[in-house]
Parts: structure tokens; C-alpha cells; sequence
């Protein structure tokens, strides 16, 4: 019986290599995109409010895995020749915008009306409105859910196992094909996912504990 | 090269797409009852004078939430049966939901728990109340209605998720789409009908806990 030794898991870190880019490429594309939504979600036109809800509720109410199928077969229909990994990580980015966008949108309304008006009193216009007095304080009482968001971003990268992309999952799957030892590998893949996942989400319960001390 | 969409593929195995919706559905729910009553026997032990129990149930909760769904369902189906316990698939998909679900139940009843008034509970133990009298009525019943909508929509990803269990070929909707890919070589109209199939059965979801909500809780609070 093949063992499991440096090669193996070399091959696991390879994986994870993967695991880490797209959830830095999601997260990164999914943030930049996500503000925008949360900003025309918050906008004072009713047709882009009503544009990103549409926007929100489809990527929340499907399964990520459908959003994987359908953008990477979807790319390929549009004639895109392009990379297994690119498709994945514009599926990621699309599903993360959405996630993001709903999560910045409820701190955005969370900032007391008041301190708009005062920086509307004051002449400030709407960009310097945002950039200065709303969004810094709206990404603050949304650091938790950012987080927790994060976690959840990583995890959801082992899906791209099922579409066939060689992640973490997929490379402990294929090792665990290669030796026959399923219980060791998947705890050692489980593992890996736990050391990465647990400090993050310890870190947003901290956070989330100071906010509310500090509400107090 | 151009190419013309044609969803024939996916209109001709309708009837068998609906079956396997009823299929997923049925997970998500046998996932979600399941998920429940972990939750609060969860609830209880992690109350429990047993600092062993409590700590059991603490990892159990971290580890879950800190783990792919798809390594922990790959674990219960490829790794278990090496210590000799074989499941079926669909069994495996019902025990993971379960599993993953009730970890989440816990945190978020736990949450609806703790936020119940220690007077209230002082106030049953005057009345002469038992200490599971007290559970049932004065804290979990409230509780429960505090955290319906976060535990409703937790259960909503349930059901997205057991998209999933296709990864070890357990019968639901996205296991029977990819059949279908397979045979019409239909991807992407075969994924994008099944995507709109989840998106009914998810606002269909929403709308009976809605209507569950309204019936159940509608009684006033003060």
C-alpha cells in the first residue's frame, strides 16, 4: 500500500496554493465589485436599487456550484478562449460581489442618518459623502460579516473541485484515489481548511465583541 | 464558429428534472429537521453542568463551520468506511446536511438562548417551574422565535448546498442535471435551467417559512 509521503504532500500544497489565489482573486474582484452594489444598492434611483436587489437575490438564492457551471460553460458559449482558472475565478468574483455588496449595504444603512445630512449641510458632494464620513464608518460595523464572509469564500472554493479544477479538495481527492487512504488524507485536507478558516473566524468573533463594547 | 442555444435537451427530461427537485427538496428538509434537533440537544448540552460535553460540543461547532461541506461529506463517505461504517449516498448526504446544518443551529439558537432575561428564568423557578419546564416554555420558545429569520435563512443555504451531494453521486437535482449534460452535451443550458429550478425552490422556501412564521409567531410578545 502507497504511503503517504513528501511527494503526496507537496502535491496538497500545490492545491492550496490554488485554494489561497482564488479566494485572494474573489475576494480582491468581489470587493471591488461588491462596493459598487452596495453603492447603487443604497443609490437614491429606484432602477439601480431594484437592479442590484435582482442582482443580490439570484446569487443568494442559487447554489454556488450552479454559478461555477454556468459562468465556466457560460465564458466558453460567450467564445472566450480562455483558462479553466480564469473562468472559475470570474465566477468567484461575481458570487463574492453580490455577498459583499448586501453585507456593505446593510452597515451603509447602518450609519445614523444624521451624519449624511450633516455632510450634505456642510457641502460636501456625494463622493467625498461617501468616501469620507459614510463608508469608513460603514466598512467598520461590517468587519464581522467581512469576515465571516471570508471564511465562508474559502471554504466555497472547494467547489471548483466539482467543476474539475485542482484545488485543495480536488488534490487531497486525487492523492486519496493514488494511496487508498481516504481517512488520512481528507483529515489532513480538513485540517489545513480548519488552521487557515479558525483564526479568521476567531478574529471576526473578536471583532464583533469590541464593536458591540464600544456601541455601548 | 457561432452556436445557437437549444434547450429541447433540457424541455424533453422536464418531467425528470421536477422528480429530482422533490428529491432535493426532500433533503433539504430531512437536512433541516435534523439540523434542528442537533441544534437544541446542542443547545442543552452546551449549557450542561459537564465540562467535557461542553467542550465537546464547542469543537464540534468550530469544526464544522471551519470546514469545506465538501470535505466533510468526501470525509463521511470515502474515510468512514475505512473504521467500517458504509453509508449510501443519499444516507451520507442526509447525515452531512445534518451534521453541517446543526452546527450552525447550535450558534445561532445558542445566541437566542443567551439573550433570553435571567429574570424571566428567575420568575419561572418562583412560579415552581422544573428546570426542563423552564427550558421548554420560558427560554427556548422565545429563543427560537428570536432567531427564526437568521436559522431560516441559514436553512436556505442548507438547501443550496445540497448541491453538493452530486459530488458523491447522491440522487438530487444537480447529481440528475449532470446526467443529462452528459447525455446531450447541453451544458450550459442543462446548468442554467437548473439554476432557475434552485432559484424557485429557494423563494419557494422563503415563502413557507414566511407563512410559517406568521402563523406560529403571531401571537404578541409583550
Amino acid at each position: 500500500m502507497p504511503t503517504i509521503g513528501p511527494n503526496e504532500l507537496f502535491f496538497l500544497m500545490q492545491g492550496l496554493k490554488w485554494t489561497i489565489a482564488l479566494t485572494l482573486i474573489g475576494f480582491a474582484g468581489g470587493g471591488v465589485f461588491g462596493l459598487l452594489v452596495a453603492l447603487a444598492r443604497t443609490a437614491e434611483a429606484p432602477s439601480m436599487r431594484r437592479a442590484t436587489a435582482g442582482y443580490i437575490a439570484v446569487f443568494q438564492g442559487t447554489p454556488l456550484l450552479m454559478q461555477l457551471f454556468v459562468v465556466y460553460y457560460g465564458v466558453a458559449l460567450l467564445g472566450f478562449n480562455i483558462d479553466a482558472w480564469i473562468a472559475v475565478a470570474i465566477a468567484f468574483t461575481l458570487h463574492a460581489s453580490a455577498f459583499l455588496g448586501e453585507i456593505w449595504r446593510g452597515g451603509i444603512q447602518a450609519v445614523p442618518k444624521g451624519q449624511t445630512e450633516a455632510a450634505r449641510a456642510l457641502g460636501l458632494h456625494y463622493r467625498s459623502i461617501m468616501k469620507d464620513v459614510v463608508l469608513p464608518q460603514a466598512l467598520r460595523i461590517s468587519l464581522p460579516a467581512t469576515i465571516g464572509f471570508l471564511v465562508q469564500l474559502i471554504k466555497g472554493t472547494s467547489l471548483a473541485a466539482i467543476v474539475g479544477f485542482v484545488e485543495l479538495s480536488r488534490a487531497g481527492q486525487i492523492v486519496s484515489n493514488q494511496t487508498f487512504r481516504p481517512l488520512t488524507v481528507f483529515a489532513i485536507v480538513g485540517l489545513i481548511y480548519f488552521l487557515i478558516c479558525w483564526p479568521l473566524s476567531l478574529w471576526g468573533a473578536g471583532v464583533e465583541k469590541r464593536l458591540q463594547t464600544a456601541a455601548r | 464558429m457561432s452556436y445557437s442555444l437549444d434547450f429541447s435537451a433540457v424541455i424533453d427530461r422536464l418531467p425528470e428534472l421536477l422528480v429530482a427537485c422533490l428529491a432535493t427538496i426532500g433533503l433539504a428538509i430531512a437536512g433541516m429537521s435534523l439540523a434542528t434537533i442537533i441544534g437544541v440537544l446542542g443547545v442543552v448540552a452546551r449549557r450542561s453542568r459537564f465540562k467535557l460535553l461542553r467542550g465537546f460540543v464547542i469543537g464540534f461547532v468550530e469544526l464544522i463551520r471551519n470546514t469545506p461541506f465538501l470535505v466533510q461529506i468526501f470525509f463521511i463517505f470515502f474515510a468512514l468506511p475505512q473504521l467500517g461504517l458504509r453509508l449510501n449516498p443519499t444516507v451520507t448526504a442526509i447525515v452531512a446536511l445534518a451534521l453541517n446544518g446543526g452546527a450552525y443551529a447550535i450558534e445561532i439558537i445558542r445566541g437566542g438562548v443567551d439573550a433570553v432575561p435571567k429574570g424571566q428564568v428567575e420568575a419561572g423557578l418562583a412560579l415552581g417551574l422544573g428546570r426542563a419546564q423552564i427550558f421548554r416554555h420560558i427560554i427556548l420558545k422565545p429563543a427560537l422565535r428570536a432567531v427564526y429569520p437568521s436559522l431560516t435563512s441559514q436553512f436556505i443555504m442548507l438547501t443550496l448546498t445540497t448541491s453538493v451531494c452530486t459530488s458523491i453521486a447522491a440522487y438530487e437535482l444537480t447529481s440528475v442535471a449532470q446526467k443529462i449534460e452528459a447525455d446531450t452535451f447541453r451544458s450550459f443550458e442543462v446548468y442554467f435551467s437548473i439554476t432557475l429550478l434552485y432559484l424557485v425552490i429557494s423563494s419557494l422556501m422563503m415563502g413557507v417559512f414566511g407563512l410559517i412564521s406568521r402563523l406560529s409567531f403571531s401571537y404578541p410578545v409583550k
